[in-house]
């Protein structure tokens, strides 16, 4: 086998412009780490492990064929919802949240398994009833939904949950739900607000309060929301250039190597990086829209828009808590961040884009 | 014609509408992304001169103001815990080259020892950012005026007003009042969890264990906020919003502080715990349990000495006897299981029993301490006496499950729910807690001999000497059990407003008052006639008490000599008491480790207690230390 062959083989079920995409992000990642880590190798060294990990994951997952993928759908569901009554139960509790479940080697969080299980579940469903799809199976594939999002919420992970309801909601979407049934959905949303309002947790309303007047709690988390935005605006349009970030390297930018390291990279690199990492973005989610467009089975379809949309989702929720128009949720910069289990999810999602774009001619014929 | 459109459906009007699905999703994203963009120009153009002049030339620097901790006082107002303002000389490492060589530069100026420098240094590893750290406290008027002249040669090294935490009364209320220090990574962790962090930035200490513990959150108040204007050199410029810190509340306890210190100089030399309730509240009156440490040791990270010492100790000074003790309760067992025996009518009251000094079971003698027995023994007599094989032949007839299942009304092997944290359960002998307790099926087993022992208050029994407090008070009270709880009330600094803690019924165990009658009348008996008359000879008050001696050694078969014991090996003297006897005010429980009988030694403390709280006698200075051989428990 030639070397050409060889590679050939390698990138065959690769997509070069998504893999372009995110790579370029990912190299954003790696520079802003450096100067989010006080120019230490430390951080970025780490966040390559991690990307090494979760990218021999995502070739694994793009060379899957699609019917196996479709396979995993119920295992992956079915487990994941084992493992969220088990942290219900016998979860570990750490910052008064039971999120995590020791199974001896590691401890692991299941609602991050769930990120992909439930979109995918949800699809597999759809694709089953696809011939006369009625009101009854939207009902159904809301189940789905809503039993790992009720579970995660009262974890408590609001972020999460809310994160993973609107994946499901997506696939919902993109099958066909009604525009009726939305609407009425939307007002009967708007109508139990204040029901929710009172279910939730102090430190939740708190976080929703602090939105309208950050300098309510100055010294908690609306220190977070000030100094974001406080690291944003001072950027201008060019920002105060790479390692130069005053509130960066002065210590005022809390978490910012993870949550809020969009707010060292807009301090640096200003509005003009902004617009940068934004095209990056739309780049890769329209790489995403077209692949769901092109995609072959009811099945992929709901799939691939479902991650799209999600991707999309997430970052435009980081970047919105770090400039300040949405509640701090705890939500990664989507493969900016630093972590290696958000990275895992996500280029596992990609890695199924990979494999729907790949594995449609096989399908056809 | 339904089944038409299904189909038709299926086909390309499915693909359709997924399309037109597909469209308004990236109509939804790009509308997200126009706001970021939007929020960004907003933020970047529009408001940058705003946002550059916060960040830039001058940084709005947050400073939280922390609160005084609130004060914990007797119910007379006798103050247990205060603060008290002192300087303190402190380095900021991060704006310091040479620790050493600056500090060896400060000793010059001030004195610096080298305990000093040794919490110096474990602070140093504890460290959060940018915090600065204690090198000298306590500095007197004359250190500081000669530091503050040659300040300019310290940069990084400040004077500090701090204020530190103050227990008068030292070790005698250590295990009551607990102690204070500083926050470490686990107490942050917690604050994290429990969203207080925001409340302690700023605070250095954190309540760590007893009372400052408990009640943290009603101790610390609540963090203040100001927000100054710095220049880049960090020097504040401008206030420009101040939000005042509250102080923490002030606790004040139901301990009476002079009964406190009488009960603990009362032990002599002895190691023990005494606790003493108000039967009609719950209300605990005194806790001591001797010995105690220190608690100002702690406050800034006790050095390594000092805690080798506290640890090493053959006393062990640490543990809180009173609620991680668990001892035997010895015959101080008898009045209950005499109790239960009248509720479930095992025994009459008059009925006596024939007793010849032993209680022979399979093929095994448990004997009583009096050779030769006690003659006809009833139930008075068994108590005021304290009569062994009574209770070896009760035992048998009440079986393990009927002992434990009435003892578990009275608190015995439970958790009393005391206001500080940490209390032990002890151990409440069942056929279940042996199943559990043991592994192997032969060990698991409750063989009826075992049973005998537990009637006098030996073998598996161990209780808490909190426990045995809580069941002489709810048997004072004729079964009514409170809570027992240490503090009284809270008051609000600011608004002075106290909120009382409500005493609190645990339970009203179902007893007969004329059985109740014959336990109470029994226990008077022991304090006129019996194993308790000494210690209460010439008292202007009727009580009810009773001995005990718990076994701390097994010698098989030998007769029990004090004097050729070692003193680690020696009997805990037990005393349970209330008074008065008809409308008891107060209930108490006392035990004496290695305290030989308790007869001897356990009762005349209580009658110590008992003589201050009820007529208002001190003590003579000179402790009555007459130790005589004698009464039989």
């Amino acid at each position: 086998m030639t070397k050409r062959e060889l590679l050939q083989r390698f990138t065959k079920h690769l997509d070069l412009p998504l893999l372009g995409g995110i790579g370029v992000l990912l190299l954003i990642s790696l520079l802003v780490l450096f100067s989010a880590d006080n120019a230490s190798l430390h951080r970025p060294l780490a966040q390559l492990a991690n990307i090494a990990v979760a990218f021999v994951c995502m070739w694994l997952i793009a060379n899957l064929p699609l019917h196996y993928l479709m396979r995993t759908a119920v295992p992956i569901y079915v487990l994941g919802i084992v493992l969220l009554v088990g942290v219900a139960l016998v979860g570990e509790i750490s910052h008064g949240a039971r999120r995590w479940l020791n199974i001896g080697v590691a401890t692991i969080q299941p609602s991050e398994l769930m990120k992909i299980g439930v979109p995918l579940m949800m699809a597999w469903y759809f694709e089953k009833h696809e011939a006369a799809l009625t009101l009854k199976n939207y009902f159904v594939a809301a189940l789905l939904l809503l039993v790992p999002v009720g579970l995660i919420a009262r974890q408590p992970d609001l972020g999460t949950a809310i994160l993973i309801l609107a994946s499901g909601f997506y696939v919902l979407f993109l099958a066909g739900l009604s525009w009726r049934v939305m609407a009425v959905l939307l007002v009967a949303a708007v109508a139990s607000a204040p029901v929710l309002w009172s279910l939730m947790h102090d430190y939740q309303r708190h976080r929703i309060l602090m939105l309208f007047d950050p300098s309510q709690d100055a010294l908690g988390k609306g220190y977070h929301t000030i100094q974001g935005m406080i690291s944003v605006g001072s950027g201008g349009l060019l920002g105060k250039g790479y390692l130069e970030g005053t509130q960066t390297h002065l210590d005022f930018l809390p978490e910012r190597t993870t949550d809020f390291i969009f707010a060292v990279y807009s301090e640096e690199f200003g509005l003009l990086g902004n617009l940068i990492l934004l095209g990056a973005y739309l780049f890769v989610i329209g790489r995403g829209f077209v692949i769901t467009a092109n995609a072959s089975t009811y099945f992929t379809r709901l799939m691939a828009g479902s991650i799209t949309l999600t991707f999309a989702t997430y970052a435009f929720v980081n970047m919105g808590m770090v400039s300040g128009i949405l509640p701090v949720v705890g939500v990664p910069l989507p493969l900016i961040s630093y972590g290696g289990t958000s990275m895992l999810t996500l280029l596992l999602g990609f890695g199924m884009l990979m494999s729907i774009e790949t594995h449609k001619k096989l399908v056809k014929t | 014609m339904k089944k038409q459109y299904v189909e038709l459906k299926n086909t390309q009007r499915e693909l359709y509408n997924f399309r037109v699905r597909l469209t308004v999703s990236m109509g939804f994203v790009l509308v997200l992304m126009a706001i970021l963009l939007l929020r960004f120009i907003y933020l970047q153009l529009v408001r940058h001169e705003y946002y550059h002049t916060l960040a830039e030339s001058n940084r709005i620097s947050i400073v939280p103001i922390v609160p005084n901790r609130g004060l914990i006082l007797d119910r007379k107002g006798v103050v247990l815990a205060q603060n008290f303002s002192g300087y303190t000389l402190e380095i900021t490492p991060n704006k310091v080259a040479d620790l050493e060589a600056t500090i060896n530069q400060l000793a010059e100026l001030v004195e610096i020892t080298p305990k000093d420098r040794k919490r110096f240094k474990k602070l140093l590893a504890e460290r959060r950012n940018f915090e600065t750290l204690i090198i000298r406290n306590r500095l007197s008027d004359e250190e500081v005026a000669r530091f503050a002249a040659q300040q300019y040669r310290f940069p990084g090294v400040e004077i500090k007003a701090r204020l530190f935490r103050d227990y008068p009364f030292g070790e005698k209320t250590a295990h009551l009042i607990g102690y204070i220090g500083r926050i470490n990574q686990a107490d942050a962790d917690d604050l994290e969890a429990n969203d207080q962090a925001a409340n302690y930035l700023g605070s250095d200490y954190i309540g760590k264990t007893g009372l400052e513990q408990s009640y943290e959150t009603e101790l610390h108040g609540t963090t203040g906020v100001e927000q100054v204007e710095v220049d880049s050199g960090g020097r504040a410029v401008r206030m420009l919003s101040r939000t005042p810190p509250v102080s923490g509340n002030t606790l004040v306890l139901s301990i009476d502080a002079k009964l406190q210190e009488i009960a603990e100089e009362s032990f002599g030399n002895y190691r023990g715990a005494l606790i003493a309730i108000d039967p009609n509240n719950g209300e605990v009156l005194a806790f001591v349990s001797k010995p105690g440490y220190d608690p100002s040791l702690f406050i800034d990270g006790i050095d390594q000495q000092s805690w080798d010492d506290l640890n090493n100790s053959p006393d062990k000074p640490m543990v809180n006897r009173a609620l991680n003790g668990a001892y035997p309760p010895g015959s101080t067992f008898k009045p209950y299981m005499a109790l239960a025996a009248l509720t479930l009518g095992k025994r009459q009251p008059e009925q006596t029993i024939h007793d010849p000094g032993f209680f022979n079971f399979g093929n095994h003698t448990f004997r009583d301490d009096k050779k030769g027995g006690h003659g006809a023994v009833d139930m008075y007599k068994s108590i005021v006496e304290s009569c062994d094989t009574y209770y070896y032949q009760l035992a048998n007839d009440m079986g393990i499950d009927g002992i434990s299942g009435f003892m578990r009304q009275f608190g015995f092997g439970q958790r009393t729910g005391i206001d500080i944290q940490g209390e032990s359960e002890g151990v409440l002998p069942s056929q279940e807690w042996k199943k559990k307790r043991f592994r192997k099926p032969e060990q698991q087993k409750w063989y009826a001999g075992e049973t005998i022992s537990i009637g006098i208050g030996q073998g598996y029994n161990a209780y808490t000497p909190m426990q045995l407090a809580q069941a002489v008070t709810t048997l004072a009270n004729n079964g009514t059990m409170y809570r027992p709880h240490l503090v009284r009330d809270i008051t609000d600094t600011r608004t002075g407003k106290k909120t009382l803690i409500e005493p609190k019924v645990l339970r009203t165990i179902p007893l007969k008052q004329e059985n109740i009658d014959v336990i109470k009348r029994a226990m008077v008996g022991v304090n006129k006639e019996g194993t308790g008359a000494r210690a209460f000879a010439g008292a202007e008050y009727v009580s009810g008490g009773k001995t005990g001696t718990a076994q701390v050694f097994s010698l098989k078969g030998e007769k029990y000599a004090e004097g050729r014991v070692k003193q680690e090996l020696r009997d805990h003297a037990l005393f349970i008491a209330f008074a008065p006897a008809d409308q008891p005010k107060i209930a108490l429980a006392i035990l004496v480790e290695n305290g030989g009988f308790g007869a001897t030694t356990a009762a005349p403390i209580a009658r110590k207690v008992l003589d201050y709280y009820l007529l208002g006698k001190v003590p003579q200075p000179l402790p009555d230390t007459a130790a005589e051989e004698g009464a039989n428990d």
